[in-house]
């Protein structure tokens, strides 16, 4: 591992650094809430998916959602985090119409996971390891709707209980590079364990990013929150604001205020949403509702056993087993999609020993490009795995060249079909056969007397010669036999 | 035929599986009594309708012989139990007219069982309060006066109505919750039988919420059999609520009659409180020795955090209720007083909803959770609370099997009496109450004697977790020793 180097910002004083924390808000994946059976379902007719416990009628009790529980410990196991086997559930009290309780049950000062660490991978093969303080559950609070009436804001409780795991980091980000990578492997380590879908536009990943600024390596200045981010360039942009304007300030002379700030994207500034002197107090207490949520070691076993492979352990075993180098192995591993697919295609392919590295090559570079271009992502990919597969397949035993093979590709993506089918009914097939070939390389030496003349002092023109000859036979000749003809006509 | 309101439960179940008479007849008799009672106010809903369907369901199936263990048997709800369609208010401006759709774990197990539903009962408002004062439906007149006297007397609280109801034979027997007295008090203020149960034994599912670490429901009757009968219907694991406890539910009615030889009687020193007035300290020794004199022993017990026990539940109860009542924000059911924006709506409804003891119980409440004075008070008041919980478990350590104390420090007491000046003289009611919901533990007030003005008094038996068949044991005893006490009808 390596440490990386990060970015200091300059000011007219010196350099400044960045001290960057963040709790991300993730939405558990489960069919039901966190302490009532009604649906999680995105996207339902305003208040359609509220029990009685969501909208807090008098008398009703919350009973905690064993599913939930599993997904926070399956989480916490993927951040390498210490699981509590005793945590707390706390009610934080306040009041808003979108909190029917007029309070949030939360957990405060017994989290169900404790610290845990996460491998953040940079550009240029740099990496970051950033400390994970706890992982607790909470729930969700409902939606206002500002837009029904001229005169009234409008309650919808369908998120209301949903369950969420508010993942807090330790402050061991430095830039907004880091942090942007930050966002992107955690997501990318939740959406591999299934606990939570990740889908930062539906809100089910928001993050609220503490930043402070302070002389590098000096001691830590005041933070300020900026709240509910979900988009990772926005964070980005936000941090770069935020470390700009505190710089501004400090450089002033003058003095940054702990508070909660808003980031606008269409303007590109963070402005203040409330000051420390307005924060609430939660009044956190213990929920007299709810037992301390108990689990033994032995139901973190059965969850540990049964954990899929992680990122981090994927790109291990990719550069191990099939040679392929760091980089391209944490290309592929980045998206979980992305990682299925390529594991599909080795399935398929006849030889992946041999043929394992070339298929990451046109995963990357052919079907992420191609894929790129046209704005799609994996899961919209016209080739399938098998068809990506059975491509590879025929570079591998020699029935088609490299750059038929894209021609192939190019078909399959248009228009479809078995690609082994497509080579022999197009006639792709490369000739290996000397005899066909030979005629060719004996019209070209014959009609170039001057540049075989010259090949015998400079053997690196041969290449020309090579690509006469694979030009005349319209792509289809074997370069290597190509190559090796050549060779012994040429005397070389 | 005698008046069927007079009977106990268990005689009205002997009636009407003999058919001496109907359910109808006898839930008619009860509608009656309900209203020419009007004047005690224990009813803030009679539901006539409700309650004649359902007896004649309940004369249908013990016509077919498939009768539940309360068939045909007429009850009063406290009305801090939701009832399915029917007006729910905890005796709070604040819930108006809410109509629960959804009915409490403990009154369907009641229905389950053939009870018949005579009305909704007052109480106090979230049933803060020991008098049953603080209703917004008004006062509860207790059946009982001073002898030569006209002075209405609270029927104590917060479970005021269903111990007035119980008393003055409006319905067979009452539910009613304790959070720190509230069912014991107000049964030993009208000379009636009430059992508050073990924290976990009765699903706390639909029972509008007051402190749910201290909140119990129990039964209010006319005899220690009738609150056995009633409890065993109300009890119950309930997977709705955690905090319900997953223990088989015994036939209570068994323990009534079963000798208490040998069993030890704790006498706790620290109860013997100063200044406290003779006829309860006579009313303890009378207690102390019928248990005596049916073979069992009495030894003197130290239960030392017991002073601290007061002051410290009005800590924890007030802090859990100041953020179980936050839901009533004029929000999504209930009264809402407008406002020019959310806050006002807020400060308006709250304001006008909620009675003035709510109020200061949910100021004290936030007060003591907020940040600075979180660790000085409630911190504070739940290690009493260990303590007091230890207190107990070192007594029971000691082979003792219930511990004999008064019920209430005085008897019945007028109307806008106590408490206008200085809320503690009210809160003083619950000294030799509260120490049990603190400890989670089951207790039970059974009537004793009278006082020198010819009002009820009673004393209280407190048990192990879940031995609540010892209570019923030894309150049997007491009830034996003491006869039953029935007011003189004037109203």
């Amino acid at each position: 591992m390596s440490t990386a180097t990060h970015k200091l910002l300059k000011g007219a004083t010196g350099d400044w650094e960045m001290v960057i924390g963040m709790e991300i808000h993730a939405q558990v994946t489960s069919n039901s809430k966190l302490f009532s059976g009604a649906s999680t379902e995105f996207g339902g007719e305003p208040n359609t998916h509220v029990s009685l416990v969501d909208a807090a009628m008098p008398g009703m009790l919350p009973v905690i959602n064993e599913e939930c529980v599993r997904q926070a410990v399956r989480t916490g196991l993927g951040l390498n985090a210490r699981i509590n086997l005793r945590s707390v559930f706390d009610r934080k009290n306040y009041f808003y119409p979108d909190l029917p309780q007029g309070y949030q049950i939360s957990q405060y000062k017994s989290p169900v996971v404790g610290e845990g660490e996460v491998l953040v991978e940079l550009d240029g093969g740099r990496s970051v390891t950033v400390g994970i303080e706890r992982l607790h559950l909470e729930q969700d609070a409902g939606k206002l709707l500002h837009d029904q009436s001229p005169s009234m804001s409008h309650v919808d409780l369908n998120r209301s209980g949903v369950a969420l795991m508010e993942i807090v980091s330790k402050p061991d980000i430095r830039d907004a590079e880091q942090a942007k990578a930050y966002v992107t492997k955690l997501r990318s380590i939740l959406r591999y364990l299934g606990t939570c879908d990740g889908d930062m536009e539906k809100g089910n990943l928001r993050a609220d990013v503490n930043v402070s600024v302070r002389r590098p390596g000096g001691p830590l200045g005041t933070r300020c929150e900026i709240k509910n981010m979900n988009s990772i360039t926005f964070i980005g942009q936000a941090i770069e604001y935020e470390a700009r304007r505190q710089i501004e300030i400090l450089e002033d002379g003058g003095a940054i205020d702990q508070e909660t700030r808003l980031y606008d994207p269409n303007k590109g500034e963070t402005r203040s949403m409330r000051s420390k002197e307005e924060a609430h107090d939660y009044r956190y207490f213990p929920d007299p509702d709810l037992l301390p949520l108990e689990f033994s070691q032995s139901f973190v076993d059965e969850l540990r056993a049964k954990l899929p492979e992680l990122p981090d352990q994927k790109k291990t075993r990719f550069v191990a087993d099939l040679g392929l180098s760091a980089y391209d192995a944490s290309v592929l591993v980045a998206e979980r999609e992305s990682a299925d697919f390529y594991e599909t295609v080795l399935d398929r392919l006849a030889n992946r020993s041999r043929d394992g590295k070339m298929a990451a090559n046109w995963v990357i570079n052919e079907l992420f490009g191609r894929l790129n271009k046209e704005g799609r992502d994996i899961t919209g990919s016209p080739v399938t795995a098998e068809q990506l597969a059975a491509i590879i397949d025929l570079i591998g035993e020699g029935t088609i060249s490299g750059k038929i093979a894209k021609d192939l590709f190019e078909i399959v993506w248009q228009e479809g079909g078995d690609p082994r089918a497509l080579v022999e009914s197009r006639g792709m097939k490369q000739v290996t056969d000397l005899s066909a070939i030979e005629k060719v390389v004996d019209d070209i030496i014959a009609a170039n007397p001057d540049k075989a003349a010259q090949v015998k002092d400079k053997p690196q023109s041969l290449g020309w010669f090579v690509g006469q000859v694979m030009k005349a036979s319209g792509g289809k000749a074997n370069p290597q036999s190509v190559n090796d003809l050549l060779k012994s006509k040429l005397g070389i | 035929m005698t008046d069927l309101t007079s009977l106990t439960l268990a005689e009205a179940r002997k009636g009407l599986a003999d058919k001496t008479f109907t359910s109808l007849e006898l839930t008619d008799a009860h509608l009656s009594a309900m209203e020419a009672a009007r004047a005690l106010n224990a009813f803030v809903l009679e539901t006539p309708d409700q309650a004649r369907a359902m007896a004649r369901e309940a004369d249908g199936k013990i016509a077919k012989g498939d009768a539940g263990p309360l068939a045909g048997i007429p009850l009063g709800i406290k009305d801090l139990f939701a009832t399915e369609g029917i007006r729910t208010t905890a005796c709070s401006k604040i819930l108006g007219d809410f109509k629960p759709p959804y009915e409490s774990t403990v009154t369907k197990q009641l229905w389950r069982d053939g009870a018949v539903l005579l009305g909704k009962l007052n109480n106090d408002e979230f049933a803060m309060g020991s008098s049953n004062e603080t209703s917004c439906f008004g006062p509860v007149v207790n059946p009982w006066r001073r002898e030569g006297s006209n002075t209405t007397l609270v029927p104590g609280g917060s479970s005021g109505g269903s111990a007035s109801a119980v008393a003055a034979l409006l319905c067979m027997g009452a539910t009613a919750t304790d959070t720190g007295g509230s069912i014991r008090q107000p049964a030993a203020f009208t000379a009636t039988v009430g059992i508050k149960p073990t924290y976990g034994r009765c699903s706390r599912w639909g029972i509008v919420a007051f402190a749910s670490s201290l909140d119990q429901a129990g039964p209010i009757a006319r005899s220690v059999r009738d609150c056995a009968m009633l409890l065993r219907s109300m009890a119950g694991h309930d997977p709705k609520d955690t905090t319900s406890v997953d223990i088989a539910v015994p036939n209570y009615e068994a323990a009534i009659g079963k000798s208490v030889k040998g069993m030890r009687i704790g006498i706790p020193r620290e109860y013997r409180l100063d200044g406290m007035p003779a006829e309860i300290e006579k009313l303890w020794e009378a207690g102390a020795a019928w248990l005596k004199a049916a073979g069992a022993e009495l030894v003197e017990v130290s239960l030392p955090h017991t002073k601290y026990a007061l002051p410290a539940y009005y800590i924890v109860a007030p802090a859990e209720a100041s953020s179980n009542l936050a839901r009533y924000d004029g929000v999504r059911y209930g009264l809402r007083e407008q406002g020019r924006n959310i806050i006002e709506m807020y400060e308006n409804s709250r304001a006008e909803g909620f009675g003035a003891e709510v109020k200061r119980r949910v100021m004290i409440g936030t007060y003591v959770l907020s940040a600075g004075y979180y660790d000085a008070y409630y911190l504070r008041a739940q290690k009493v609370r260990t303590l007091i919980k230890k207190d107990f478990e070192d007594c029971f350590a000691k082979g003792v099997d219930a511990i004999l104390t008064p019920a209430t420090p005085s008897a019945a007491f007028g109307i806008g009496e106590k408490g206008g000046a200085d809320p503690v003289e009210m809160y003083l009611n619950d000294i030799f109450t509260v120490t049990v919901n603190m400890a989670g533990l089951p207790g039970i007030a059974v009537p004793a004697g009278k006082d020198a003005q010819g009002l009820p008094l009673g004393l209280q038996l407190i048990g192990r977790p879940f031995d609540e068949e010892t209570l019923f044991s030894l309150g049997e005893v007491i009830e034996q020793a003491a006869g039953r006490f029935t007011p003189v009808r004037w109203w």
